[in-house]
């Protein structure tokens, strides 16, 4: 299930202490779960909720949901503890908060592969992402993107970013334009995700909608969510419309036709389809699976074959 | 490993639901105070997990109280080993120990 | 040949024939009828009594009768408590209380309970501390559970015969028309209230809003009303509109809502002129806003629609989106201003409701039925009586009348609560026969009965996962555990009977550990 190319359009947010939260965050199918050990998490319940998300990822069933887990920082004391008890939990990934060098990214991965290593859980199991939340690590962005194999992408995390640029966040979002346009730049160079910052305002739809169109269009493959009342607007977003799914399963179509004809070259209507199309087409594709907007399962065994 | 020695009083997990709130005094020998919403289903297990859990942490003197919001087992774990290793003043987690 | 008292001869064998009496005098015979003709300065006629306890002096009750209640009020309702006070003060002793429903702020009755003012219980419901003592045995009689739809049956066939109604209305004038939806204690519908004002020996109003006569429109006649006292309050208004319908934040009710939504979009049963109820309880309430989307899109409207009506189906209905609302008994502050507004918002008894034995009950005509679960089992019986520790804290209500009339009966419910599964091998307790209900709609999962494989098929194309509900069942069991079963001793403290008066299951004393 936990594969490089499942979508990640939506990556949940759970507090690491909130039991009930944690208990059920499988069921409103985001993509991605992120349990959250740092920001929702105060200083006096560090210990508690490691050890919570800890029995919570060892124990539940998330329904093959990818599971994340956000640890404290390594300047904290509790960023050691965390990848410690994680390695162990077995998410699928580790996100590291705050990044600003590649060496952030190494000096998680060298601990990590130690805990690997110790547990005997074959090294490089553990995946990697990493937020960025600072000018620094934006203009680093491609050193991070590029610092490790483990990265399946990067984030980035505004709140922070945007204070330390003396500014503050709006509606068009305007002041993140260089930041997200530089991400998802570094994370397309480097062959990764590239994941957008949180929406706060749960009761704006509208808003939610518009952001997500902009980082839609931007690029992005998702975004973090608080709330599971955000899953539906992004998911929606993100569906492709019924002409893009059709004009998809076309493009499939010729490659099939072009196969069988032994042919090197793939036309649709006369026109010469290049790579970049069908790449479009099986992203479109498979994001109409996903969201049960096609599932005939012959197409999504075309799509796997195509490949 | 080393049993481990409650020093002070230790309180870990709420009472809102699905959690539990274990809080740890010091005792001679180790009793176990339970007040569950689900005492009547769960009530012989959960004693059972307070008492595996102290024993994989060698406790051996300690009053446990535990007010059980319908907690799942893994969370009951989870607030419990917290408030041993709070209430034996320890911050670092043996994690070998545990399954 | 005897002459009546104006002198006409009547011949006696008239009499005979007809069997009836001579005419004694204009007065004789109607006690109602004012005896004081053209006298404009005497006190204009009415049925009001000073006080309480003068009331139950004349309505002649005695020891070992049967009293009724209902429940508009709900946990507002201050009837009860005052009526039971008086009563007990009084020292009737060894009274049956046949209310539709009792709740939490009906505790005092433990007490009357105790003092054998009261020996036995019809009710729809109980909850809070009167439920607990109940539960802990401290009747010798069990209660009786009854449907809404039951209980109309019980009563209109004369199986539960009140001797005195006991009837707070939120408005009434000196001779006893009332309605439910004017005043401070405003509670909408009062269609329970109406069918023991109908059939009750002697039927007492109280309120707290005098009217100018006569109190158009009514729903309780003045020719079935015998006395009316004034009171401080008859309710709470806190009480009687909030808590149980305010409409969910709850992600999770949310989910469950939108799903059962989707559910019955896709189920066949909804097409233009469709009837529904929702029942109230979160994901079922919100449930009715989703709905609302799918009729949006879909340009569908609903014919009508049953309840229970709340603030969403109000909204519904002044939206165009259904057409009439029946109801005998409004959920919310919206309803209750709806059904004094709306000229298709009509007020319904509890028998015209679901008594399965009248002429036509309403449940049977209606498509599709949405309704809450405390639990429910691998055969799909649902309990909505008593907890997972088998302590009664819950009603039947209308559940198994509308599951079993309705063409599509979906239950929503989490699969688990805390650390209780929702779906189980078996239910604590049988309030609705597996074989009413169609589509259970869980946070993690949708089971359909097998006796309705047409639904399946239908939600299967619609690519709604289905999995089999023995499969929920483990999936529960697997996060919670195998609980222990609860222990009950042998005392029954609960009957609960199907809405066709036989028996359906009972309910013991839970065994104190």
């Amino acid at each position: 299930m936990m594969s490089e190319n499942r979508l990640r359009r939506t990556m949940l947010y759970v507090p690491g202490n909130n039991a009930g939260m944690i208990r059920d965050a499988a069921i409103y199918q985001s993509d991605s779960i992120m349990f959250d050990l740092e920001d929702s998490v105060s200083y006096r319940e560090k210990d508690a909720a490691r050890l919570l998300v800890y029995y919570s990822l060892r124990t539940l069933d998330f329904e093959g949901i990818e599971t994340v887990v956000r640890i404290n920082g390594l300047d904290t004391p509790y960023g050691r503890e965390d990848i410690k008890a994680m390695v162990k939990a077995r998410p699928f990934a580790i996100r590291l908060p705050k990044t600003e060098t590649a060496q952030d990214v190494l000096d998680v991965e060298t601990l990590i592969a130690a805990e690997e290593q110790k547990n005997g859980i074959p090294i490089g199991t553990t995946r990697m992402m990493a937020a960025i939340e600072s000018p620094l690590g934006v203009l680093n962005a491609y050193a991070i993107a590029t610092s490790s194999k483990r990265l399946i992408g990067i984030a980035i995390g505004a709140e922070d970013y945007v204070t330390s640029m003396k500014t503050s966040r709006s509606p068009d979002g305007v002041e993140l334009m260089f930041a997200r346009g530089m991400l998802v730049t570094a994370a397309r160079a480097a062959g990764i995700g590239a994941f957008d910052t949180v929406y706060s305002d749960l009761n704006n739809e509208e808003g939610l909608r518009k952001e997500v169109e902009l980082i839609k269009q931007l690029g992005f493959d998702g975004k973090s969510i608080i709330s599971p009342r955000q899953i539906a607007i992004v998911h929606d977003v993100f569906n492709p419309t019924p002409k893009q799914i059709a004009n998809a399963k076309m493009v499939l179509q010729a490659i099939e036709e072009a196969k069988a004809k032994g042919s090197g070259v793939i036309a649709l209507n006369g026109k010469m389809i290049d790579k970049p199309i069908v790449d479009r087409a099986m992203h479109t594709l498979d994001l109409a699976i996903a969201s049960g907007l096609i599932e005939d399962a012959r197409t999504a065994m075309e799509v796997s074959n195509a490949r | 490993m080393e049993g481990m020695k409650i020093l002070d009083t230790g309180i870990a997990g709420t009472l809102e639901s699905s959690d539990v709130m274990i809080t740890i005094k010091k005792h001679s020998g180790v009793e176990i105070e339970l007040n569950s919403i689900v005492e009547k289903q769960f009530g012989r297990q959960i004693r059972e997990v307070v008492r595996q859990v102290l024993e994989q942490l060698g406790v051996k003197d300690a009053l446990v109280v535990v007010q059980d919001k319908g907690a799942l087992e893994c969370v009951l774990r989870a607030r419990l080993i917290t408030a041993v290793y709070r209430s034996a003043g320890l911050a670092e987690v043996q994690w070998e120990v545990f399954a | 040949m005897p002459d009546n008292s104006i002198g006409r001869e009547i011949p006696s064998e008239i009499l005979a024939q007809f069997s009836r009496n001579m005419f004694a005098g204009a007065y004789v015979n109607t006690p109602h009828v004012r005896q004081d003709k053209g006298n404009r300065t005497l006190p204009r006629l009415n049925k009001l009594v000073d006080n309480l306890e003068q009331v139950i002096v004349k309505t002649g009750l005695k020891d070992g009768m049967t009293i009724s209640f209902h429940h508009h009020f709900r946990d507002g309702d201050k009837v009860v408590n005052l009526v039971m006070e008086a009563i007990s003060q009084m020292g009737i002793k060894n009274l049956t209380v046949a209310a539709s429903s009792l709740s939490a702020v009906h505790s005092p009755m433990v007490k009357h309970i105790t003092d054998k003012t009261v020996s036995r219980i019809f009710t729809s419901g109980l909850r809070g501390e009167l439920a607990d003592a109940i539960s802990n045995g401290i009747m010798d009689n069990p209660v009786l559970i009854h449907s809404h739809g039951g209980r109309a049956r019980a009563i209109e066939s004369g199986q539960i015969q009140i001797d005195v109604a006991f009837l707070g209305v939120p408005s009434c004038d000196v001779y006893g028309n009332a309605n439910g939806y004017t005043g401070r204690s405003a509670c909408g519908s009062l269609g329970y209230a109406k069918v023991d004002a109908g059939h009750a020996r002697k039927t007492v109003l109280l309120t707290d809003n005098l009217v100018e006569y006569p109190n158009t429109p009514f729903s309780i006649h003045q020719d079935e009303v015998d006395y009316i006292v004034v009171v401080d309050e008859v309710g709470n208004p806190e009480g009687i509109g909030t808590g149980a319908t305010r409409l969910t934040k709850n992600p999770k009710d949310i989910l469950i809502g939108s799903l059962a939504a989707k559910v019955i979009a896709c189920s066949g049963y909804f097409e233009d002129g469709f009837s529904f109820q929702t029942g109230s309880g979160g994901a079922s309430l919100i449930a009715t806003n989703f709905i609302r989307d799918y009729m949006l899109a879909q340009n569908i409207k609903a014919a009508w629609a049953l309840g229970g009506i709340t603030g969403q189906m109000v909204a519904l209905h002044e939206e165009g989106l259904i057409k009439r609302l029946l109801d005998v008994q409004s959920f919310d502050r919206e309803a209750i201003r709806s059904i004094g507004e709306n000229r298709y918002h009509t007020e319904i008894d509890a028998s015209y409701y679901a008594n399965p034995l009248n002429k036509g009950c309403a449940v049977n005509k209606i498509n599709v039925v949405v309704l809450s679960a405390l639990e429910i089992d691998t055969d799909f019986n649902v309990n909505v009586l008593t907890g997972s520790d088998g302590v009664l804290r819950g009603a039947s209500g209308g559940h198994c009348d509308t599951a079993v009339g309705a063409g599509l009966t979906v239950v929503v419910a989490p699969l688990i609560r805390g650390r209780s599964a929702t779906v189980l091998e078996r239910v604590q307790t049988v309030i609705t026969p597996g074989a009413t209900v169609d589509v259970l709609v869980t946070d993690r999962g949708v089971a359909v009965n097998p006796r309705r494989p047409r639904v399946e098929e239908q939600l299967r194309k619609n690519r709604i996962p289905i999995i089999p509900i023995a499969e929920l069942q483990q999936k529960a069991e697997r996060m919670v555990g195998k609980p222990e079963p609860v222990q009950y001793e042998k005392k029954i403290v609960a009957v609960v009977e199907y809405r066709d008066g036989t028996i359906m299951d009972v309910v013991r004393q839970v065994r104190i550990q």
